[in-house]
Formats: C-alpha cells, structure tokens, sequence
C-alpha cells in the first residue's frame, strides 16, 4: 500500500510537468495581443507597450520563443515564484486570495452533495418506484436539465433578493451563512449526480447474492443496508464525487461570478480573457494537483470500501 | 469493527468541510446587513492606482477620492480652480500654475508645486511604461524622454519658481492646457512615493497618498474593496458622509441584484440585459444623468468596398438611429447626428447634415450610383453586449439597401484591433470614446486626425488636421470652437465614421443614500453624497 502511493506519487511529478507544459503552449498559441486586451478599448501608448514587452518578453515568439518563456518560467516556479501577471500582480498572491474561498465553496458543494445526494439515493434505492423515488426521479431531471447559468441568477433574485433569505452576493471573505446559497446552487448538479448513482447502485446491490444470504441469516433490514449494501454501492459515487471535487473547483466561474466571490473559476477567467498565460497555468498547476491528489484519495478509498480490491 | 471503520471514513471529508467552512471567516465582505455607516460604490478591479497610470473609470472613481484636481468643471463644462489658485498664461504657451496654501498629503507632507513637477515627469519618463504618458506630449521637452534609452529624466517645460508656483512652458500654444490639467494624470505625488528620485515604490499602488477629501483605509483588498475615509485636514469643501467602500465586483449583474436587495449603495452602471426592468424594479432609485460616451461605427477607409464617402452616407441614412435606440437601449442612450458629445461647448445639433436623417429611399438610391458592396459586414467585440443592437441595425441595412449584411463577433476588441491593424478585411467595425476632458479637440484630435492616437480606420485629411491644429492654437476660446467646428464639417463631408448614439448615465441608488450625482466621466461625485436618514 506505501510502495503504491509513493509511485503514484512519483508519476504526479511527471503528470504535473506535462500538463504545465501544454497549458503553457496552449496559452502561448492563443495569445494575440495580451497588451491590448489588458487595455480593452483605449488605445494602448508606444510607451506602455514597449514598457510590458520588455518586462514579459512577448517579444519572444515562435518556437525558440516558446520554449524560452517556458523554461523561463519552470526556472522562476522552481524557485516557488509564479511570475506576475500583466497588471503587475503577484500570481502567488492572487492564488493565496482566490484559493480559500473557492475550496470553501467546493467543500460546501460537496457536502450538500454526500448529504442529501446520497442519503436520498440510498432510501430511492430500498424504496424503488415509490412515491419517493418517482418525486426525485423528476427533480433531478429538472435539476439536470438547467443550466447553472440560469439556475444561479434565478436562485439569487428569488432567494436573495426578493425574500432576502440569503444575502444576494458573498463577496471575498464571506461568512458561511453568505456562501450556502452559492454553495447549494453550485452542488445541486452534482447532487443529482450522485442522487442518480447512488440509486442505481443500491437498487442494483439489494438484488445480490450475499444481501440474499444476510437475510436469510436474519440480519435486520437496516443493518443490511448500511453494513452491506452501502459500502458496496458507494465504489461509483466515490469515484464520481472524487471527480467532482476538481470539477467545483475550476468549474464555478458562473457561479463565482453572479455571487461576486472572486475565487479560482472567476480568476481563471480573468486570466483567459487578458490573455494572461503565466496567471492561466499557474491556476491549472494548482487544479492538476487537486485532481491527482483527489484521484489517489478516491484509488485509496477503493481498498477501504471493498475488501477485494488490494493494491501492491 | 468495520462498521466503525467505515463511518470514521465518511466523516472525515464532512468534518474537513465544516470545518474549514466556519474557519476564517473574519470581516463582512460584502454581505449586507451590516451596522457600518460606510457608503458602498460598485467598482470594477482596478488595473493600477497611480495616477499617470490610471485610465479607466474604475480607477479614477477611487482617485477622485484620494486625490483633488488642479481644476473641475462646471456645469458649462468650463474649468474652475480646486488645488490651484490660479491658472493663467499670456501667450497660451507658458502656464503658471499656482497652488493654493493649506492642502496637504495624508501623511503630514505640505503640498508643494515639487509634487507636481515630478509626477508628471515620472509619468512622461517612457521607460516607467505609465498608461497616460501620452498627455504630457504637449510639454516642451517631452520628446526627450520617449524611447528606450532616453536623453533626459526631467522635461524642460517644467520650471518651478517657488513652493507654491510652477510654469509649464508648452512646445506649442495650446489653449485648452487648462482644461486638460482636470484629468487624473495631473495629480501630484507625495515625496514618500519615491524611495529615490523618479522610482516610484511598488508598495504606493496599495495605499495611495493623495491630497484630496478621503484617504485609504488600510490597503487595497484586490478583487475586493478598497475602503476610504474622510481627511479631516481637507481645506476644500467637506464629503458629507465619513466612510466609503469601493466595492469590487466582477459582474454587474450581481452588483444590481445587491443594489435592489438594498446590500450596495451606488450601481454607476445598470447593466444592459437588467435596462428593460430597471425602472421599475427601482422604481425613484433608477436615475440617470447626461454622459460623454459616443458610439459609432467606424469604415474601414483603406478598404476600397468603403472608400467613396457617398457610400459611407448612404449606409449612415439606411439606419434609423431613434428606432434602434428605442427597442435595444430603451432610451437609456440618445440617436447622435453629430460628431461631439452634446455636453461640449461648442456643440451643434446635426452637424452630419443629410446623412444623419433617416432616409431609406435616398439612401438606397445612393448607394446603388455610389456602387457600394454587395454584402456588408459589421464587426465587433462579443464580450461587450453589443450583439443586439448589431443585428438590430444589420436588419435594417438588409431591408433598407437591398443587400446582404451580417454582424461579425470577434471575442474581445483586442482581437478586432489587431484585425483592423493588419488591414484584414473586417467591413465596418464598432467604436466608443468616452472624452479625458470636456473639449472638443479630445474628440476630433485622436479619433481623425493623421496620427491620432485612436484613428485605427486610416482616414486622414491634411485640411482637417490643420484646422484641429489651428483651433488648439487659437487666441481666444470663441476662435478655437470656430475652427473644431470647421473641422467636424469636413467630418460631415468625409463620413469616417457614422455616429449612432451618445451615451448616458444609467445608474440605481439604494434607499440609503440620497443626493447621488453623476459626472461625465461616469464618476460618483463623493463630496454630494449623503446618507439618507
């Protein structure tokens, strides 16, 4: 189990490096005038564009270009400098603001998520085709079907602004209360998700063999749900929560930005928009890690759910 | 056993989650409901703080607070003095500019005419990259330090005489120079900016030291607030209210969903999709006020489909500018025929004569003599709300001329500008100027003449360059109005450019605050606004 980790460990290194690498040649072919888009539409003067050509090497173009921007950059990361973006920003700093409040709102997410996704599920699954299961069979469809572009401002007029139950934006440090209502909004996908799979799972597990056998010894009905079923069904819905966590986290940007919370989605963004290649693969590096790490998470829990399942 | 095992596993994560979920939570950003008396201003992000690098509004809004200008306008757009005691000339080249006595920096420093004198060369000095160099380029001696390696630190314009006084000798007679010092550029530094002479520090952008009505509280929370105070030693006239947060938002929409929740206090934008139900949804909290923004579409006059001026007429008259302005804006913008703002002195009504007015049969029957393209294309930025307004006036080029029309959308400006500099046929293309200062010659000088610093369409015309010359170097303010007007004739003749709309202030309120006004430059003016009790 030591040996397995440690080489996943050792294979992130690469995975890392790789990916860091094609979002920087990704960033780098897309860029078009990164100066201008800085400056939206005024006119940009020779001097300010002399001053940041010179500061980001954009003169540096073509392939000999490329790999010197990047190994320019790897140098500085190595050093733990993530470089600065065009507007003079140290990237470090924009992650040290925008990383809490987005991990805080993914965690929501997810526990809004494991909370009533899966326990719904499990009781959809015991009581298939009740009244129950038809009810949220219908609502996640609907949940499923809207976009969050339309969910999240929705969510906002009618909760935050004309019952004012939750105030309307989070902004950069808010309290918990502030970021529910983003944090629902944002997890009812994946809630349905796993509702979803949660269902299909259990439904499929009371049909085996040994849930047979727990009967016929005389198990309590609840006692086999939880002990045996449960612990089998969740295999999928790990898997997917797993996913998921990275997913929240780079997938809020409209989210983000109809609560105002000025996180990782919404800077990601940002960065595309201005053509902002060392602020884009500095957001993505972090993004890689979440999901290798989340990944092993999910690969370890496997071992921990079913006793099968070892890893040398 | 394993049972226990099991639950131990499932909680974890939802232990973590709460936990870091009630952690750090300290202040209140930006949920409402708070007992603070701090009136709240949406901004967006802004790029830079200092002032000879600041050029957007977001910027400027918090400078007005921070900083007090040399001179402001009145309600004729005519300069009047604020931190300046005088500013006079006798030849329109060589300014004296006195300052008041009695304003001082945040820190304690006095105000002396040595924080202005090395701003402004901080500003000019190329090699700092500033964003507004460019409006020091009538000081003599600021060629001096442009390029690479430059020849001087300091322009020669520049001279003080003593520690209220300076003279700003220009390179040529300029009659506006007075107007122009009202702009952010012209703001002075404090010594403590500069950790050696001409280096700005890093640190200064955080919490700028000015010498206006308020002063920073604490530093600037980037993409978060910026938090300001009143500055009890201010010698002009006092802010009425204490506190002002400048809210950062990254939407509009979610600032106005705060704004009719009461949660912000001043919206200085409506956003266009919530323009329809605005009024209503604000009921006496929706307000608007006049503002300096022109749209226009621009031809590309290299292009040789547009460059018969009679075609650029004909498309001006296929489009009816009150219709457009009445379905897609909901009147939040008024139909222009001319090519200045009507805030300016020296405005006329109609200048564009008979190709402002809406004439589909002439203009068909123009364009057809004319030989204009058979398809037209309008490009523009899609990032920027304009796609309706696009089509909507597409449609009408389709009906009205009998010939194909489509709108193009390019995914920011940037991406257009860089097209429309290559000379990549684009077909006609979008445009906006909001003016720096309330002249004319801020319209005229850098959207049409040869090298004007926004004449991205190739237009150039050696009679129009020397009337804008000759106004900017006229003797009185009468001359140099009759000169721009000369000037935006041949505008009218030509056709560039088609003028559309100008802008206005569409802004909301929350119930809080009373007295809100709104300037030209899309500003909040900070000293009127007052808490509504």
């Amino acid at each position: 189990m030591f040996r397995y980790i440690l080489r996943r460990l050792l294979q992130m290194v690469l995975a890392f490096f790789g990916t860091t690498l094609i979002v920087y040649a990704l960033t780098f072919a897309g860029q078009g005038d990164p100066i201008q888009a800085l400056a939206g539409e005024r006119p940009v003067t020779p001097a300010q564009r002399a001053y940041l050509t010179e500061k980001y090497h954009l003169d540096a173009t073509g392939v000999g270009g490329f790999f010197y921007r990047y190994f320019d950059y790897v140098k500085n990361l190595l050093k733990g400098n993530l470089g600065e973006s065009l507007t003079g920003r140290n990237i470090g700093d924009i992650l040290q603001q925008a990383w809490p409040v987005t991990v805080r709102l993914a965690l929501i997410a997810l526990a809004v998520a494991i909370i009533f996704g899966v326990s719904a599920g499990v009781i959809a699954g015991i009581r298939r085709a009740s009244i129950f299961d038809n009810s949220t069979l219908v609502l996640t469809l609907l949940v499923l079907g809207i976009p969050t572009i339309v969910l999240a401002p929705l969510a906002q007029y009618f909760l935050g602004v004309k019952w004012q139950l939750f105030p309307p934006t989070a902004g950069s440090d808010p309290t918990l209360y502030a970021l529910l209502l983003p944090g629902i909004v944002l997890g009812s996908l994946s809630l349905a998700t796993a509702l979803r799979l949660t269902r299909a799972s259990v439904a499929e597990n009371l049909r085996a063999d040994y849930v047979r056998t727990a009967r016929s010894k005389g198990l309590v009905k609840r006692r086999i749900v939880v002990v045996h079923v449960l612990r089998n069904s969740l295999i999928p819905v790990v898997t997917f929560l797993g996913v998921e966590l990275g997913n929240l986290m780079s997938g809020a940007i409209i989210t983000e930005g109809v609560f105002n919370i000025p996180g990782v989605g919404f800077n990601l963004f940002r960065g595309i928009r201005t053509e902002d290649g060392p602020l884009v693969v500095g957001i993505v590096s972090v993004l890689v890690v979440v999901y290798l790490v989340s990944n092993l998470v999910v690969d370890v829990l496997y071992a921990v759910l079913d006793p099968r399942i070892r890893y040398e | 056993m394993r049972v226990r095992r099991l639950a131990a596993w499932t909680a974890l994560p939802l232990a973590v989650t709460l936990g870091l979920a009630a952690c750090g939570s300290g202040g209140d950003g930006g949920s409402g409901g708070s007992g603070t008396s701090a009136v709240s201003i949406q901004i967006a992000e802004p790029k830079h703080l200092v002032p000879t690098n600041t050029t957007e509004t977001s910027g400027a809004q918090v400078l007005t607070g921070l900083f007090s200008p040399l001179v402001d306008y009145d309600a004729q757009n005519k300069p009047y003095e604020v931190a300046a005691e005088s500013v006079t000339s006798s030849d329109n080249k060589v300014w004296t500019i006195k300052l008041k006595d009695g304003f001082t920096f945040h820190n304690g420093e006095k105000v002396k005419s040595d924080n202005y004198i090395n701003a402004w060369n901080y500003g000019a000095y190329a090699p700092n990259g500033q964003d507004s160099n460019y409006f020091f380029e009538k000081i003599a001696g600021y060629a001096d330090l442009q390029g690479k390696a430059p020849k001087a630190k300091e322009m020669s314009g520049l001279k003080k005489v003593d520690d209220l006084t300076f003279t700003v000798t220009l390179s040529d007679p300029y009659i506006d120079f007075k107007t122009v010092l009202g702009y952010t550029a012209f703001y002075p530094v404090p010594d403590a900016a500069f950790s050696a002479p001409g280096v700005l520090k890093d640190s200064y952008e955080q919490a700028p030291i000015g010498q206006g009505p308020f002063k920073m509280k604490g530093t600037w929370q980037h993409d978060s607030k910026i938090d300001v105070e009143r500055y009890d030693a201010y010698p002009g006239e006092k802010p009425k209210v204490k506190d002002i947060e400048f809210r950062i938002y990254q939407q509009l929409t979610a600032a106005y969903a705060d704004v009719l929740a009461d949660n912000l206090d001043v919206l200085p934008t409506i956003p266009s999709e919530s323009l329809s139900t605005a009024p209503s949804d604000l009921g006496d909290r929706y307000k608007t006020s006049p503002m300096s923004s022109f749209q226009f579409l621009a031809f590309p006059t290299f292009d040789k489909d547009y460059s018969n001026p009679d075609v650029r007429k004909a498309i001006s008259m296929a489009i009816d500018r009150d219709e457009i302005t009445k379905s897609v804006f909901k009147g939040s913008q008024q139909p222009a025929r001319s090519f200045v703002s009507p805030v300016l002195p020296g405005y006329r009504d109609n200048t564009a004569g008979a190709a402002g007015e809406f004439n589909p049969t002439e203009a068909k029957k123009l364009y057809q003599a004319a030989g204009g393209p058979s398809k037209i294309v309008i490009s523009y930025n899609g990032d920027g709300g304009h796609k309706d307004w696009v089509d909507a006036t597409v449609n009408q080029l389709k009906a009205n001329l009998g010939v194909d029309a489509v709108g193009s959308a390019e995914p920011k400006f940037a991406d257009l500008l860089t097209k429309v500099e290559k000379k990549q046929p684009v077909g006609m293309f979008r445009m906006a100027w909001v003016m720096d200062y309330p002249t004319m010659e801020d319209y005229l000088g850098p959207l049409y003449t040869t090298n004007g610093s926004s004449n991205y369409y190739g237009y150039s015309n050696p009679d129009f360059d020397r009337l804008v010359k000759e106004g900017s170097a006229a003797k009185t303010q009468d001359e140099a109005i009759a000169k721009y007007q000369q000037a935006e004739d041949i505008l009218a003749k030509d056709m560039p450019v088609i003028p559309l709309r100008f802008g206005e202030n569409v802004f909301g309120t929350s119930s809080k605050v009373k007295n809100v006004q709104m300037d030209l430059f899309q500003r909040v003016n900070l000293i009127k606004i007052e808490a509504a009790n």
